[in-house]
Formats: structure tokens, sequence, C-alpha cells
């Protein structure tokens, strides 16, 4: 992927990755391959013509306005959309050169390998050991030395763990919104996958909390591919490596808005120098 | 000016709302202590006469006045045993069918069938039970029988409520499950049923509830026999509600007495096994 230097622009405030060299974004290897993908809700195209690659232990973000897609292009990477009657993913989808949709590919064993975060913080109404503990139970772990310590080292790396480490056995509901959301993220993270996918992973928290999530991605990013759906494009640009820009557009023949993928390329070009005018519109607060 | 008398009215309307709401909820509870004095009342001389023996005795004779009811408690209680025995599973069944594995035509289908079994009117089960079930597989008049015929009709109500109470299970809850690696069925026990629990003993109860007080299919196919108590399902035997419709047309004065003590005996119970339902619900809730 040939990526320019970024050039100052002075007027823009929204730029916020000048300081970073997009040289920097190393092509680690493509995790996910994706190629003229389409999701469909029964007659209703959501998203379509998608065509981008993942790169491993690298943070992508999927960002744009409201109905533009991202989500559910972001849903249809461990086939979450299984459970939705009637929703259809079209296109090439593969994980390591594996289609994802393949007649033999179980969506069980994909979610196994590529976890979800999702945009409210939804711990199980059990004690904070039993949702950490919960993945690695439905994966055959019953041994209680390793249930433990997974359960701590997922606490530790989530950034949780001294805050409960002596109330592990009360309920999860019981902890602060902020809490709750990087416990998720220990559960998703106790399975051991190589994918962590992120659906606005903190629009329910406040810029504090927000804070740390942000800050624990960085240091996730070591040991998994992150991708990340985000409103807030400030987020896109602290965090990511890369960044998709969707957009929404009408189609005049029946009147549908279908999400569409507009640019992808290294974040700090596409906040500094996109290279398509909607892109540009978008970070710089004229639309969406 | 006007806007002090629009308050005044608003107010005055909000009062009378108010008494109107107590008055139907009073009105309720006062019918309800009305039956309880006046069937009670009803039932003293055969308490009198009879004393403990009432409860204790499984004597019924309409010639020698002597009236134990303990054989019908029995009755009544093994039949919905076996009423819930069978129906539980298949509600529990069905319902987990329409709400998380049948496809989205099936399930209004399926649903309108399952609705249209509850209002069969009792005695057309009651009749095929005995055509059917007696004559056709040879079971005979029995508690088996009224079992499986009771089963049968209380088997779309518990079905209809616990199909409501699981669908109320969130969606970020599953999908958490789901995201994790769990299988439908782990995702199921993780959080459908939890969340369920309450939910589903409350509709477990009301179809018990329903067993205990079916009088007329009961009587068709229980066998009315006197006196029995017996752990073998094929004996024939009886139920309250079905003594109290075999017997009320040919009874005189004590005799009626007696059969008003069994209505007060099952009306009791019912309210008991109530209470027991709202109890263990309200328990449950408190641990989730």
């Amino acid at each position: 992927m040939a990526v320019a230097q970024p050039r100052p622009r002075p007027s823009n405030p929204r730029i916020l990755v000048e300081h970073r060299s997009a040289a920097a974004v190393e092509d680690t290897p493509v995790v996910f391959e994706i190629g003229d993908a389409a999701v469909y809700y029964g007659a209703f195209r959501a998203v379509r013509d998608v065509s981008l690659q993942i790169h491993e232990k690298q943070i992508t973000a999927f960002i744009g306005p409201s109905g533009c897609g991202k989500t559910t292009m972001l849903r249809a990477l461990n086939r979450m959309h299984d459970t939705t009657p009637g929703a259809k993913v079209t296109g090439k989808l593969l994980y390591h050169g594996v289609d994802l949709y393949g007649p033999q590919v179980s969506a069980v064993e994909v979610r196994r390998r590529i976890g979800m975060v999702f945009q409210k913080p939804n711990p199980f109404p059990k004690s904070i050991y039993d949702n950490v503990s919960f993945g690695p139970r439905v994966n055959g772990i019953r041994d209680r030395a390793k249930l433990d310590e997974l359960v701590e080292t997922s606490l530790r790396s989530a950034a949780l763990w001294d805050e409960v480490k002596d109330r592990l056995r009360t309920s999860a509901l019981g902890l602060s919104g902020g809490q709750q959301q990087r416990l998720c993220i220990a559960r998703t993270i106790a399975v051991e996958p190589e994918v962590v996918l992120m659906d606005e992973p903190c629009s329910a928290l406040d810029p504090i909390a927000t804070a740390r999530i942000e800050e624990l991605m960085r240091q996730l990013k070591s040991q998994f591919t992150i991708v990340i759906v985000t409103h807030n494009m400030q987020q896109a640009a602290r965090v990511s490596d890369r960044t998709a820009f969707f957009t929404a557009e009408l189609d005049s023949k029946n009147d549908q808005r279908t999400g569409i993928l507009v640019e992808y390329d290294a974040t700090a070009k596409m906040f500094s120098n996109p290279a398509d005018e909607r892109t540009e519109n978008y970070i710089t607060g004229r639309f969406g | 000016m006007q806007l002090f008398e629009l308050r005044g009215r608003s107010h005055h309307a909000d009062k009378a709302f108010g008494w109107i709401t107590i008055a139907a909820a009073g009105l309720v509870l006062v019918i309800l202590g009305l039956v309880a004095a006046s069937m009670t009342q009803r039932a003293l001389p055969v308490l009198e006469k009879m004393g403990p023996d009432l409860f204790t005795s499984s004597k019924w004779s309409a010639a020698e006045d002597h009236y134990g009811l303990l054989a019908f408690l029995f009755g009544t209680l093994y039949t919905a045993a076996i009423a819930l025995v069978l129906a539980v599973p298949v509600s529990l069944g069905v319902a987990l069918f329409i709400t998380q594995v049948a496809p989205r035509w099936l399930k209004k289908p399926m649903v309108y069938l399952i609705d249209l079994c509850a209002v069969v009117p009792s005695v057309v089960w009651g009749l095929w039970g005995v055509l059917v079930l007696s004559q056709h597989f040879g079971l005979g008049r029995s508690f088996l029988t009224a079992g499986i015929i009771l089963a049968i009709m209380i088997t779309p109500i518990i079905t209809s409520l616990a199909r409501e109470v699981i669908e109320t299970t969130p969606l970020t809850d599953k999908e958490a499950a789901l995201a994790l690696g769990a299988t439908r069925w782990e995702m199921i026990c993780a959080t459908v049923l939890p969340h369920s629990k309450g939910g589903l003993v409350g509709a477990v109860m009301l179809g018990l509830g329903r067993a205990m007080g079916e009088t007329i299919a009961a009587a068709l196919v229980i066998g009315s026999a006197l006196g029995q108590i017996t752990a073998n399902p094929f004996a024939p035997g009886n139920s309250m509600p079905a003594v109290i419709a075999n017997e009320w047309g040919e009874a005189d004065d004590l005799h009626k007495s007696a059969l008003i003590a069994l209505a007060v005996t099952l009306f009791a119970l019912t309210i008991v096994v109530n209470l027991l339902a709202t109890w263990i619900v309200q328990r449950g809730r408190r641990h989730a």
C-alpha cells in the first residue's frame, strides 16, 4: 500500500495525527482479506462493495456516519449475522485464506478465534469470576487452577485486576460502566482469540473511562488484532493504525440507503491527506 | 385564573381515577373473601361431624355419612404431578424451539397452533381421552390417563408463558455468549434459562394450578374409584374437582357440605401453590 507523507494543514482543526509518520504502518501479515463483500437484511442491502485487508496486531478503525454499514460489516467478520433471521453475507471474506462462510466452517469455531466487544457493556448477571471464566469453560477448560490463572491474566490484561481482585465473587453488575466494559474485554480475551472486534466500545462511557479503554487497546495491540467501529473520529485518529471510511449512498433505483466503503488507508494519511473528497468532508466536520 | 381552574379540574380527575382503581382492586379482594367465607361456613357441618378425620381418612361413603377426602387429595396431587412430569419438558422444548431454533416462517404458525390447543374446551379433551387413550390404547380410566390428558391441556399454557418469558432475554446477553464461542445450547444454558428462571417457575406453577383444578376432563377419564391411594398409575382413582362434579347432583345435606369442604380444600391448595410460586420467583430474582 503506497502511503504518502502527510502534509500539514493548519486550517483543519481535526488533525490529530500529524506528528505520526504514515510510514510507521507496517505491512504485517494479512488476517482478513475482504473482497466485494455485501450484507443483506432480507431484500435490503445494508452495505456493499467492501474490499479491504486487515493486518495482524494492528488496530483497524471503521468510521463513518450513522447507517453507513460499519457495524454491519464488523459483525460479518465473526458471523454474528448468523443469528439474525434473513441476514446474508456475500462476497469474499477470507480469514487467513479460509472462507469464513465456507460450507465446512463452523460459526462457533470462528467466534472462538474472533471475539467481540459490544457497544453497551453486557456482562452476564453473574459474578466477575464467572463472567471471565465463561468463555474458557465453554471451550472445555475445567481445571480450577487453569481457570483461576486465566481469570487473573485476563483481568490484568484488561487493566481491571487491581480494582476487582478482592471481589471476584460479587456480581459483575455492581461495577461501573467503564469497569463493566473492561470486564467484557477481559471476558473476550480470556478465550485467547486472535482477533478482537469492538463495536463502538466507548459510546456508553464517560471521557475518563473512554481514555482508559483507548490506553488498553494500545496495549492489547501487541497480542491481538483489533478492529474497532467508532463514531468518534478523534478516537480513530488516536488509536488506530488504519482507517476505513464508510458512508451511505442513496440508491436511485429503490430509494434505499446502502453503506459503501469510500476509502481505506493508513490512519495518518486518512486524517491528513485523504484521497477522496467525501472523506475529507467527513473528517473536517463538514458532513455527518 | 383559567390556568388555576384547569389545574384544579385535573387534580379532581386524578383523585377520582385513584379511587376508581382502589375500588376495583378492593372489589376483587372482597369477592375473594366472600367466596372463602361463605364456602367455609357451608363446609363447617361436615368438619364438625368428621373432625380431623375429614382430612386423614380415605373412606368416602354417602351411605354411612362418612367423608374422608384424603384419597381425592392424593388423586389430585398425583394426576397433577404426572401431568407436570410430562408437560414441563415438552413445553420447555417447544418454547425453546419456537424462540431459538425455528426459522422465521415457522414461528407464527407454531405459536398459532399452540394457542389453538389452549382454547380447545376441556370436555373435548376428556372425551378424546375416553375414546382414544382409555379405549383405543387400552389405558382404561386411571391416574395415568387423567395425567396424560391434563398434561396435554396444560402444555399450551406453559408453552405460551415460557415463550413470552424466554423472549425477554436481552439480545445483548445472547450475543455475548455466542461471541465467546458458545454453541446455541451453551448460550441457552448460560443466558436464556437463568434469565427466564423465575418466569418459567411461574409458568409451571400456573400449569400446576390449572391441572389441579381441571374438572370435567379429569372426571371423564380418572375412573371415579373411591378411596384409592396407590402409586400404580394404571389404577382408577379420583380427584377433588371430579368428585364434586360427579356427586353434586345427587347429594343431600351433609354430603353437599362434604363436597363444599373438598372445594375449600382445593381452593386453599391452589392458593398455597401460588404463594409458593411467588416466593420461588422472588427468591430467584434476588439471586440474579
